[in-house]
């Protein structure tokens, strides 16, 4: 537990001197408000519409089916390496786990989800 | 003085990831609901940690925080949602409300008498000499949890072809 303590640390150290650097500037500065001050130089074009476009409906289901292999992936790293002390029953439980979720990614292929045009 | 130390963070970890997810069901802008359940996130996180369920608490960060919470913004990119301010609370709903959370606490107390909760009081896991986080973590889901394990298959199952069927028109 106390190998947690530097990053106790860092984050209070970190925290503060965002709040210090906010507050010492705030007192500094001289207060000129200009027009070209609150443009958005540095930041590209203006933007010419809406900034919170509506998305394509494909990169939801591309994203939901990268969160659940993602999800796979969190089971599959424990059994990687506990798995000499499971042995051939966990390859066998592990099989049974990917074909289930493998039944779903050929239903998702079938389906068409994974073409873009 | 470590037992204070611990306290303190579980105090400050606990009242953060409660704060921050009234915050985040209150927000109007769906965006900064999304970046308080990124604190709340963080929190618990945090929380994980100090159980010594360190890999528990590094997943909580990479898929919670990193991929789901991009899901919900994709969520929100997608319908676009606009607030239409605070939902209007009727009475009847603060009185039943009032009148839950007295249930509530009366059965936290009853159970608080029984010693249940006595038996889930935060400590660490005390893992076997040699045996690391993950390999303990391993060991006990393909053996003692198999079920639960094989069930979080069907689940996500279930989860990917609802979400095609619904995202897919034909």
């Amino acid at each position: 537990m106390s190998g947690y303590l530097p990053i106790v640390l860092f984050l209070i150290v970190a925290g503060g001197l965002g709040v210090v650097v906010m507050f010492v500037g705030a007192i500094v500065r001289p207060a000129k408000y200009e027009k070209v001050k609150f443009s958005v130089y540095e930041c590209g074009m203006p933007s010419l519409d809406e900034n919170r476009k509506r998305l394509n409906l494909r990169f939801y289901i591309i994203a939901m089916l990268f969160v659940i292999f993602d999800v796979e992936t969190v089971f599959l790293y424990p059994w990687a390496v506990s798995f000499d002390m499971i042995g051939l029953f966990g390859l066998i439980e592990m099989i049974l786990f990917i074909v289930i979720l493998v039944f779903g990614y050929f239903y998702a292929w079938q389906k068409g989800a994974l073409e873009w045009a | 003085m470590n037992e204070i130390f611990m306290n303190v963070g579980f105090w400050v970890l606990g009242i953060t990831a409660v704060v921050a997810s009234l915050f985040m069901v209150t927000r109007e802008n769906p965006v900064h609901s999304a970046l308080w359940m990124l604190l709340t996130f963080f929190a618990v996180a945090g929380i994980f940690i100090q159980l010594d369920a360190e890999y528990i608490a590094a997943i909580q960060v990479m898929v919670y925080a990193g991929a789901i919470l991009v899901l919900y913004m994709f969520v929100v990119m997608l319908l676009n949602p606009k607030s239409t301010g605070f939902i209007k609370v009727p009475a009847k709903v603060i009185l039943g409300s009032v009148v839950a959370l007295v249930l509530f606490l009366q059965f936290v107390m009853t159970l608080m008498g029984t010693g249940v909760i006595k038996s889930a009081q935060m400590s660490g896991m005390n893992l076997p000499e040699g045996l690391s986080n993950v390999k303990a973590f391993g060991a006990v889901m393909f053996t003692q949890y198999i079920v639960p394990f094989e069930v979080a298959s069907i689940l996500l199952l279930v989860a990917m072809i609802g979400a095609i069927v619904i995202a897919k028109k034909d």
